[in-house]
């Protein structure tokens, strides 16, 4: 069962891509990328049920299926939907039918690859996965082949490469260490790393997982090491900076989390969670400063990535039970809004045809609809009530305050109300202010499939904010437990 | 673990061998000129390709046979066949704007050398590997790995960031066969393929950038900020 489901899965969005180029025809490409979008969160929500009685190893033992892993995918997939069905209206309102086949190609082997990172049970491989999906992003985010968006593309790869290999460095040096106990020649599977942790060298083991947090940190976007991520969730199409942000960071986070649960059982989980709590606050400093003074409407999405993912790493420092669900809830939430935030901005792009804060003005009159669902999304993504990233927010501070991490409880809290004010502070701009000049007034119409997505996200969303449901509760409560995920 | 028990020849080879890619990487450090880079990059990539060999010889690993050989052919020739091809369709020869010299760029170098050294030093000693070559692997790895973003960070050119980040991989597969010769085959393959892709995709990158932003230096890139 878990098998089949776990083939359709990855099947899909691959066979999606090699129809997309072998087919070319733009109206063909959008209904394939749609259907393997729909295969793969139609299987994906099953799988998330099943992995509880896991974890399930397929394929020789290179792919397991794990209730942390599955979290993710299903986060993944529920972004690809509705970043498939947004493309259809963002895409033809840019009009390059002709290279659209392309676009769609990519978009699925980049949906492939981070499907498979999440899955994938050798930290080799995983870090193959996460390789591959920097590789086929870049082609997204160059897209549009204009300097901002090369320019975009190649700090992309360069920084996220570079990243990426002092991760390798981290991987060849657990291998190292993880020699000295199962002999020169094994299979370093995510379990018999963590095994033969408790008898590894563990000033070794901190030396390789520091170079995996800030190699895995870099495709997480942590600061300092997150310069990449505005540029490229700017100037990559609307629905690509949904899926960068929603769910290629996730899959790279999960990577920090499994090496996690190595270096607590290996004794060295204090430093490790020391220096993660760093990394996460810094981050929601960074992101605070840069968000209260943006003037660009998809960085201003993008930094507030950089903020979301700081606060995952600090539920994922402070541990615990209530700080490893807290982090887990908070990537579904973090996913399902800045899909919408960034389809609200992909929106607002096209019909204002800027991407300055300051030319789009009138947002809740030209758009009552579409305009009240982004700044529901707005108010949400603050980590506002009633939404989902209230609850998920509100339970990591509550483990940091339980798991003598006030100091960074404290600072979190109070960034957070900065980003609060700054964040809602443009869009206050945005639908309040007016502005004598007419081109500052948009034109154009959406189509609903550019206003249907936004729907998907933002109901779930405010569902998950007035009630957490038992069984989710329930799945990423096991989840922890199976990590180990407290100090 | 192979490098606390290995006879003083086999030490030696490994030593020397560890030591010439490392000059290697600060010949590339202290020169301007792309194509120096480039043999730099294919010399060290052959040293590699013997090192692998030696391992598999002393060792006992005859799979690294296979591994020199792909190494050698595929880091040693078909990826500096790429790169030359990227140089030969731009019009630079050499970096332009040094704003640190190739000499002082040497002596930091030589600084993230003796840090790693420390490090290294620090590890076999916990290890009870003190007196072995597996210091000197870990130094050469983690060197590597700075003098390659050194590259990365005082050079502009995209080639020479191109080949800085080839470095930061070829110092972890050298250590990495001496470290851990057993490390399964199938992922030194991947990662090797893995580099062919990456070398590729910075092929068509390099091409979109001269089309779209008229130069190939990082000094160019200040559009996006803040």
């Amino acid at each position: 069962m878990d098998a089949a489901l776990l083939s359709i899965v990855m099947a899909a969005p691959l066979a999606a891509a090699i129809l997309c180029a072998a087919v070319r025809a733009p109206r063909v490409c959008e209904a394939v990328n749609l259907i393997a979008a729909g295969l793969g969160f139609v299987c994906a929500v099953p799988l998330a049920v099943i992995s509880r009685n896991g974890p399930f190893f397929h394929w020789g033992g290179y792919v397991i299926l794990d209730m942390t892993g599955a979290w993710v995918l299903l986060c993944a997939a529920i972004v690809y939907l509705l970043a498939a069905i947004y493309s259809v209206g963002y895409m033809r309102m840019l009009g390059h039918d002709g290279k659209l086949w392309g676009y769609y190609a990519l978009f699925a082997g980049f949906a492939l690859t981070i499907f498979a990172s999440t899955v994938m049970n050798n930290a080799g491989l995983y870090w193959i996965a996460i390789e591959l999906t920097t590789l086929v992003s870049t082609f997204l985010v160059g897209f549009e082949r204009v300097a901002e968006s090369m320019e975009a593309a190649w700090k992309y790869i360069i920084i996220v490469s570079a990243g990426i290999s002092i991760a390798l460095l981290g991987t060849v040096l657990f291998y190292w260490a993880g020699s000295f106990v199962l002999g020169p020649t094994y299979d370093m599977t995510w379990s018999a790393l963590r095994d033969a942790a408790p008898r590894m060298n563990r000033e070794l083991v901190i030396l390789s997982f520091l170079l995996v947090l800030v190699g895995y940190g870099t495709k997480v976007g942590l600061a300092p090491m997150h310069t990449w991520l505005p540029d490229a969730h700017s100037e990559a199409p609307a629905p690509i900076s949904a899926m960068l942000s929603g769910a290629l960071l996730n899959g790279a986070m999960l990577g920090i989390i499994r090496y996690l649960e190595i270096a607590d059982t290996a004794g060295a989980g204090a430093l490790a969670r020391d220096v993660l709590a760093g990394f996460g606050m810094f981050s929601l400093l960074v992101g605070a400063l840069f968000i209260v003074r943006q003037t660009g409407i998809k960085r201003l999405m993008a930094y507030s990535s950089v903020e979301h993912m700081g606060v995952i790493a600090l539920g994922v420092a402070f541990g615990g039970i209530l700080g490893t669900v807290g982090a887990f809830y908070h990537m579904l939430n973090h996913s399902l809004n800045k899909s919408l935030m960034f389809f609200g901005a992909g929106n607002a792009m096209r019909v204002y045809g800027t991407k300055r804060i300051n030319r789009i003005r009138a947002v809740g009159e030209k758009f009552p609809v579409s305009g009240a669902l982004w700044l529901a999304g707005a108010v949400a993504i603050t980590g506002a009530p009633p939404f989902g990233l209230f609850l998920s927010e509100f339970v990591i501070l509550r483990a940091g305050f339980q798991q003598s991490f006030s100091w960074a409880a404290s600072a979190m809290l109070v960034l957070l109300i900065v980003i609060f004010i700054g964040f809602l502070n443009h869009f206050r701009a945005m639908y309040f202010e007016r502005d004598p000049r007419p081109d500052a007034i948009g034109t154009g119409v959406l189509s609903a499939w550019c206003v249907t997505p936004m729907w998907l996200a933002a109901m779930p969303l405010l569902l998950l904010g007035v009630w957490w449901p038992a069984p989710i509760w329930d799945h990423l409560v096991a989840a922890t437990r199976a990590i180990g995920g407290s100090p | 673990m192979l490098a606390a028990n290995l006879d003083p020849v086999a030490s030696s080879i490994f030593s020397m061998l560890a030591i010439v890619s490392l000059v290697l990487a600060f010949v590339m450090l202290g020169s301007r000129w792309l194509n120096n880079y480039l043999y730099a990059f294919a010399a060290e990539s052959w040293v590699i390709a013997a090192l692998s060999a030696a391992v598999g010889y002393y060792g006992g690993y005859p799979e690294l046979y296979l591994v020199a050989g792909l190494t050698g052919f595929f880091r040693g020739l078909f990826l500096p066949y790429l790169v030359w091809r990227i140089i030969r369709r731009l019009d630079v020869a050499r970096e332009i704007h040094v704003f640190v010299q190739p000499s002082s760029t040497l002596v930091l170098g030589a600084l993230c050398a003796v840090f790693t050294l420390t490090v290294a030093y620090r590890i076999g000693e916990s290890l009870g590997l003190a007196n072995t070559v597996a210091v000197l692997a870990l130094t050469v790895m983690l060197s590597m790995k700075l003098i390659g973003f050194l590259m990365l960070a005082v050079r502009h050119e995209a080639l020479s960031q191109i080949l800085g980040l080839l470095i930061l991989e070829n110092g972890i597969f050298l250590g990495a066969q001496i470290l851990v010769p057993g490390m399964p085959m199938l992922i030194e393959i991947v990662i090797l393929f893995d580099l062919l892709i990456v070398v590729a995709c910075f092929g068509v990158l390099v091409r979109y950038l001269v089309t779209h932003v008229g130069s190939t230096s990082s000094l160019k890139l200040k559009r996006l900020v803040g």
